[in-house]
C-alpha cells in the first residue's frame, strides 16, 4: 500500500460513501410469498419507543447525519399510508370499533407502507429510517389481552429490520415530556380505553409501565436493542449515531 | 402451496348458528342464501344476513384503492380481513351468542381462495383469520367455469380491474384473465371441500331444486320445537 498524508486520508474518508452488498429479504414468518426471492441493497433501521420519548427528534437528527455522510434516506412510520391512514383515524375515533378490527386496520396500513415504500426503497439502496414498526402494534395489542401468537403470525409478512432500537424512558419522566409537548394526556397513549384507573394520570403511568414490560419481553425474541431514553437528546443522538455508523461500516 | 394445520380451530359453544355460502361469482350462491333467509324469517326465526366486503368502516378505502390500482396482495388481503373482523366483532359473533341464525354470503374461505391465488401464503391467511368460528354449515356452489362466466358477463358490459384479476398479469385480455383467475379460485375451493366439510350443491340445477337441498340441510340445524316447515315439501 502506498503511503498517504493524514490530510489525504481524511479527504478520502470524507469522499467515500459506504455502500452495501445485496442480500435477500428476510421475513418473520409467512406472508409475502411473491417477494421471497427479492434482493435488496439498502438497510432498514427502526426506532421504537412510546409517545414523547423523543423518537421523532432522533429520527430527524439521524436523517441529517446520514445524509451528510452521503446516504439516501427514506423516512417512514405508522399510520402514514395515504390510502389507509385517513380511514384508520376515523375508525379510531369510533369507540365501538373492535380490537381485532383495529389491529388489522393498522396491519393494512403497515402492509401498504411496506410494499409501496419500504421494500422499493431498500431495493433502490436507500437507508429506510422507520419511526416505529410492528413492535409498537404488537405491544399495544398484547397489553390489551390479545394473543401474542396471533399478532406474531399476523406480522409474519413483515421484513426483519437490520437494526431496531427501543427508547426506554421511565414513565414518570415520560409524563413530564408529554406535558412539555402539549400539556395534556392523550386518550389512547394513557390506555384510557382499558379501564386501568378513573384517573388519567394514574392510568398513563400504569399503561406506560405495562408497555415497557411488553417491550422488554420482545427484546430477546425480536432483537430489540434498548437505549436509555432518560438522557438528553444530544446524548441519545451520539449513542445512536455511533451504533448505526458502526453497523454501516461493517 | 404451503398449508398449515391450524384452521378455524375455535369452536365456541354458542346458541346461534352460522350458515355460509361459498362459490365463485355467478355460481348462484347469493340467490340461494337470499331464498333461505326469506324462508327462515317466514318461520319467525331470528336471522341476520351479512355480506363480504360490506363494513362501512372499510368499504370506502377498498374501493378507493381499487380505483387507484395500487393495492398489493397483502394490503388487499388485510383490508378484507379488517372488513371481516369489523362485521365479526360487531355483528356475527354477538348475534350468535344471542341465538341468531347468521347467514354469511362468503366467509373466510373466500379469503383463503382469493388471497392464495393472488400469491399470499395459505398458512398466513388461515392464521390471520383463526379467530373466526367454524360455520355449522358451509354450502359450496359448484358450477363449471363456462356457466359462471356466461352468467356474469351476460349482465355486465365491462369487467373491473381487480374483479378480472388483472393485477395478476395472467393475460392482457380482461375476459381471458377473468376466466383463468376464476378457474384458479375453483381449484382452491375444490381442494378445501373435504378438509373444511363443505356441503356441495350442484349450481347448474334449477334454482328451486337447489333450494330444496339447502333447506333440507338447514332443517337439521333447527331445534325440533322451532320447526313448522312450510315451503320444504314442495318440489
Amino acid at each position: 500500500m502506498r503511503s498517504r498524508t493524514r490530510t489525504q486520508d481524511y479527504m478520502q474518508r470524507k469522499r467515500s460513501v459506504q455502500t452495501f452488498g445485496p442480500r435477500p429479504l428476510r421475513f418473520y414468518g409467512n406472508g409475502l410469498n411473491y417477494l421471497r426471492d427479492t434482493e435488496v441493497k439498502g438497510r432498514l433501521v427502526v426506532i421504537e419507543g412510546p409517545d414523547a420519548s423523543g423518537r421523532s427528534t432522533q429520527i430527524g437528527s439521524l436523517t441529517s447525519h446520514l445524509e451528510a455522510s452521503g446516504h439516501a434516506i427514506i423516512n417512514t412510520g405508522l399510520r402514514r399510508s395515504e390510502l389507509i391512514a385517513p380511514g384508520l383515524l376515523e375508525a379510531k375515533r369510533n369507540l365501538a370499533i373492535g380490537k381485532k378490527t383495529l389491529s388489522l386496520f393498522y396491519a393494512a396500513d403497515f402492509a401498504d407502507q411496506l410494499e409501496n415504500k419500504i421494500i422499493p426503497g431498500l431495493r433502490a439502496g436507500y437507508i429506510v429510517l422507520a419511526d416505529r414498526y410492528i413492535f409498537t402494534l404488537m405491544a399495544r395489542d398484547s397489553v390489551r389481552g390479545m394473543s401474542r401468537t396471533w399478532a406474531h403470525n399476523l406480522f409474519g409478512f413483515a421484513i426483519v429490520p437490520d437494526l431496531v432500537y427501543y427508547l426506554d424512558v421511565n414513565p414518570v419522566k415520560l409524563v413530564h415530556r408529554v406535558f412539555e409537548k402539549r400539556s395534556s394526556l392523550d386518550y389512547y397513549e394513557s390506555g384510557a380505553d382499558m379501564g386501568l384507573s378513573d384517573d388519567m394520570f394514574e392510568s398513563f403511568l400504569k399503561y406506560q409501565a405495562m408497555l415497557g414490560k411488553e417491550f422488554r419481553r420482545m427484546q430477546k425474541k425480536y432483537g430489540l436493542v434498548p437505549i436509555d431514553g432518560n438522557r438528553s437528546p444530544e446524548e441519545i443522538h451520539r449513542d445512536l449515531r455511533s451504533r448505526i455508523d458502526n453497523f454501516l461500516s461493517h | 402451496m404451503d398449508r398449515g394445520t391450524t384452521r378455524i380451530r375455535n369452536k365456541f359453544v354458542v346458541p346461534g348458528k352460522l350458515v355460509v355460502v361459498e362459490g365463485i361469482d355467478g355460481s348462484g350462491k347469493s340467490t340461494q342464501i337470499h331464498l333461505l333467509e326469506k324462508w327462515l324469517r317466514f318461520q319467525g326465526l331470528p336471522v341476520f344476513m351479512t355480506e363480504w366486503n360490506s363494513s362501512e368502516t372499510v368499504k370506502e378505502i377498498t374501493s378507493k384503492g381499487k380505483k387507484k390500482g395500487r393495492l398489493t396482495p397483502t394490503t388487499f388481503s388485510l383490508l378484507h380481513a379488517t372488513d371481516f373482523a369489523d362485521r365479526y366483532e360487531r355483528n356475527i359473533f354477538p348475534l350468535m351468542r344471542a341465538g341468531y341464525i347468521v347467514l354469511a354470503d362468503r366467509y373466510v374461505y373466500t379469503a383463503y381462495a382469493r388471497d392464495t391465488v393472488r400469491g399470499c401464503s395459505y398458512r398466513w391467511i388461515s392464521k390471520v383469520y383463526d379467530f373466526a368460528v367454524k360455520p355449522d354449515l358451509t354450502f359450496y356452489f359448484r358450477v363449471p367455469i363456462d356457466t359462471a362466466v356466461e352468467r356474469i358477463l351476460s349482465g355486465r358490459p365491462k369487467l373491473k380491474y381487480y374483479e378480472a384479476g388483472m393485477d395478476l398479469n395472467l393475460s392482457n385480455d380482461p375476459y381471458e384473465s377473468y376466466r383463468i383467475f376464476q378457474s384458479r379460485i375453483i381449484d382452491m375451493y375444490e381442494s378445501m371441500i373435504e378438509e373444511e366439510g363443505f356441503t356441495v350443491i350442484d349450481g347448474t340445477q334449477d334454482i328451486e331444486k337447489q333450494q330444496v337441498s339447502v333447506r333440507e340441510k338447514m332443517l337439521a340445524l333447527i331445534p325440533k320445537r322451532q320447526q313448522t316447515l312450510p315451503g320444504l315439501v314442495q318440489r
